[in-house]
């Protein structure tokens, strides 16, 4: 099994519709996959039409008293569950801290089981730095970094890798990827250029920005579900042809 | 991931006509508590050709196994199921269902894995066929989300010219998450007019719809007798049922389909033969002598092919005991066999297609069901079939103990291959009664007789395969196709025969020891106790 994390301290910068559209790309790849809606907003359930609840709340969750498996529900895509998000949630920092050993590990822990079921997890994770992120990069294979081509996201990439390479053990692969480009502004191509030069870890996909990008929340589905044909679509589908490539599940 | 599935058809009298789609009313009644949706190039859907395959003594069937081919454009799939849960799949290209395949035969695979032992040697033969269009439709909640998913499925299966539709089949099928909404589906359904639970599986309705059940061969003794039958006709019935039998695999035999044919057909003529040499005197005065020639000649005719089967279906094995030659060495010898027995099988081919045969067939099934059907009660000497049972058994008992207890270490060879013809006839005619006695008592009397019979048999064979293979060599030599190291690798492997057939020697005193004891005389007398006392007791009226 593989987890991968649709992660960024900042928000509005293309977590979800990463993280919806990469599985459902994996799932119809042949993958069973599984997709976590961490973020008590809950846009990628409502993307899916799953209403964002989840019985006992992220408590039963975390404590264990109730299983991550009769929390999860099928989509309408062959091979892609969904474990919706809760509102509960919220405080999702304070029930991981109380947990009694190594609460950073406690996801990692609560995925375990999940490995002869899934091939791929997609986590989509709220925008924070907290208890909650630093348990999603010990749980991730790899932390998927949607960046807008801007002075300052590059700044956070920056702190963000070096946040991870002070991990003990096991380290996330950082993978950053361009997210909402527009082509028409200077700045966004000459950071696109630069960064890819400069940093192997990231995607030489960019995804553009576009309104259709936008209509998932009208049509409440995946972009290569409603138009597989459109640019958008075919954008997804390059960089999950990256990252597919870069290591067997 | 796997969905909780809920089946139902469509009553068989509702299959739709040109005006009326019962499939459309069913979706009318889902519409009015669902989305109905339907999906298209959903996973499973489209055409869909199934053919069922199991060995002609329904091997897997017994085991409790569906093996399932799907036809596909590029190759196709084989699926193994057990009380319909999947067990196994797997791929298969170039592989045409319609023709009869040896399990070993088969692509390695998961599928092969678990049937290639319990089918071998047998051929997969296709049971049953079934093409068909299955559609899914995808069931929305009040936010277009899919919580359950109707499949359906018509198939229609070919019996000759006729193309016979089945019932169309619905199958509820629940997304992960939603089962109460898959539950509301089901009972929505069960509520419909005209909708069943499924009460069999599609494989059951294909073969019912051809005319065939499971089952419906099996190489053992199957006669329908009871005991106040008059002894005539049960005798009659039973040589019917082996009539039945060896008729049954002629095709397979001439097809050369697999070597259990025709080791079906030798036991079906061997049982006749006995048959008719210890219960024969029931029939018609005259009746049976004249046929006892004739399957002499065709059981004749059979064994050549049969030996060389028996070669060449333990080559490997034996091979694989060489320790001084090499495996290699003996393939001369075992394209030697493949050879002869080409030449043998037109023989037995040209025997079985020969009017000589056809007339045996026709002329004691004419005669048998003659005495089957004669009016009135027992036509010889007035007795039952339970009086023929108990009387033959004990007599075949007593031959048994009797020869065997003659049977010193000092003793020839010979005398112990007589003793396994008694135990065979015993065998035989343990098994023809079988209805008729109580089935714990003929188990454990089945039991002790098939060690007895076991430790014969392996030293029978093991001096008729050592016997045969210096017929063979010799044979070899005057065709100038025996290389030195295969005409050793040939000793070796008498010497290896040897060995087994001096085991089995050893092993016979405990063996007997155990049937012919006074535990085994007494599982004998509880076997034919009557109610008008014990079975050895009683006088032979026969």
């Amino acid at each position: 099994m593989k987890v991968y994390a649709t992660y960024n301290i900042k928000g509005g910068v293309g977590k979800t519709t990463a993280a919806v559209n990469l599985a459902y790309l994996s799932a119809a790849d042949g993958y069973r996959t599984l997709l976590w809606d961490l973020d008590p907003q809950g846009a990628a359930s409502f993307l899916f039409r799953i209403k964002p609840r989840v019985k006992g709340g992220g408590k039963a969750l975390i404590r264990g008293t109730k299983a991550l498996d009769d929390a999860i529900k099928g989509t309408d895509f062959e091979n892609l569950d969904l474990l919706p998000a809760d509102f509960t949630y919220r405080n999702m920092d304070l029930l991981l801290g109380g947990a009694d050993k190594k609460p950073t590990r406690k996801l990692a822990q609560l995925l375990r089981p999940l490995a002869a079921e899934y091939d791929n997890v997609f986590l989509d994770c709220p925008p924070s730095i907290s208890l909650v992120s630093e348990n999603v990069m010990h749980a991730a294979d790899v932390l998927l970094v949607p960046l807008i081509p801007t002075t300052l996201s590059v700044r956070t990439l920056d702190q963000l890798t070096e946040f991870v390479a002070g991990f003990h053990g096991r380290q996330p692969e950082v993978r950053a990827f361009f997210s909402m480009v527009d082509r028409r502004k200077r700045l966004h191509q000459d950071i696109t250029a630069k960064l890819l030069a400069e940093r192997p870890g990231v995607a030489a996909t960019p995804i553009p920005a576009l309104s259709l990008i936008e209509r998932m929340s009208v049509e409440r589905a995946p972009v290569a579900a409603f138009a597989p044909r459109s640019q958008a679509a075919r954008a997804f589908g390059a960089l999950w042809a990256e990252l597919r490539s870069d290591s067997p599940s | 991931m796997t969905p909780d599935l809920r089946r139902f058809e469509l009553d068989g009298e509702n299959g739709g006509t040109p005006d009326h789609d019962p499939v459309s009313a069913v979706l009318g009644v889902l519409g009015q508590a669902f989305g109905v949706v339907t999906e298209h190039a959903a996973p499973g859907s489209g055409a869909r050709q199934r053919t069922w395959l199991d060995t002609f003594d329904w091997r897997l069937n017994r085991a409790g196994l569906v093996l399932e081919y799907e036809h596909a454009r590029r190759g196709g799939r084989l699926l193994l199921s057990k009380d319909g849960i999947p067990q196994a799949e797997q791929p298969v290209s170039g592989w045409r269902s319609s023709r009869p395949c040896l399990a070993e035969d088969l692509p390695p695979g998961p599928v092969r894995d678990q049937i290639v032992r319990l089918a071998s040697p047998r051929a997969l033969l296709p049971m049953a066929a079934a093409a068909g269009m299955v559609s899914v439709t995808r069931l929305l909640n009040a936010d277009g989300k899919t919580v359950a998913r109707l499949i359906v499925d018509r198939s229609t299966v070919t019996r000759g010219d006729q193309a016979i539709r089945l019932p169309p089949r619905l199958t509820v099928a629940e997304v992960r998450g939603y089962p109460g909404q898959a539950r509301r589906a089901a009972r929505l359904l069960a509520d419909t007019p005209g909708v069943f639970p499924v009460q069999q599986s599609t494989f059951l309705e294909a073969l019912h719809a051809v005319g065939r059940h499971p089952d419906d061969y099996s190489g053992g003794v199957t006669a329908e007798i009871t005991a106040q039958m008059p002894a005539s006709v049960a005798v009659a019935i039973l040589l019917l049922g082996l009539l039945d039998t060896l008729e049954q695999n002629v095709d397979g035999v001439l097809r050369d389909i697999d070597i259990e044919f025709l080791h079906d057909l030798r036991v079906a003529v061997r049982r006749t033969r006995s048959a008719i040499k210890l219960l024969g005197d029931v029939l018609p005065d005259g009746l049976a002598a004249p046929y006892a020639a004739e399957f002499k000649w065709l059981g004749d005719l059979t064994t050549p092919t049969r030996d060389l089967d028996v070669h060449l279906a333990g080559f490997d094995a034996m091979a694989a005991q060489l320790v001084a030659a090499s495996p290699a060495d003996l393939e001369p010898f075992r394209a030697f066999l493949v050879r002869r027995r080409a030449r043998e099988f037109r023989r037995l081919a040209a025997g079985l297609r020969s009017a000589r045969f056809r007339a045996i067939t026709d002329h004691w099934r004419k005669a048998l069901v003659e005495v089957r059907d004669a009016a009135g009660p027992a036509t010889r000497r007035g007795i039952t079939a339970d009086d023929l049972a108990v009387a033959k058994t004990a007599r075949m008992f007593r031959r048994v103990v009797a020869q065997g207890g003659a049977i010193t270490p000092a003793s020839a060879p010979e005398s112990l291959h007589n003793l396994r013809k008694r135990c065979k006839e015993l065998r035989y005619v343990l098994e023809f009664f079988a209805p008729l006695h109580d089935p714990v008592a003929y188990r454990k009397v089945l039991g002790d007789l098939k060690q007895l019979q076991d430790c014969l048999g392996e030293f029978q064979d093991s001096q008729v395969q050592r016997e045969e293979i210096h017929v063979l060599a010799d044979a070899m030599l005057a065709e100038r196709a025996a290389p030195a190291a295969t005409l050793l690798a040939m000793g070796e492997i008498v010497a290896n025969l040897a060995r087994s057939q001096a085991e089995a020697r050893a092993d016979f005193a405990l063996r007997f020891a155990r049937f012919a004891g006074p535990a085994g005389q007494q599982r004998f007398r509880a076997l034919l106790a009557r109610p008008y006392g014990p079975g050895l007791d009683r006088p032979n009226r026969s």
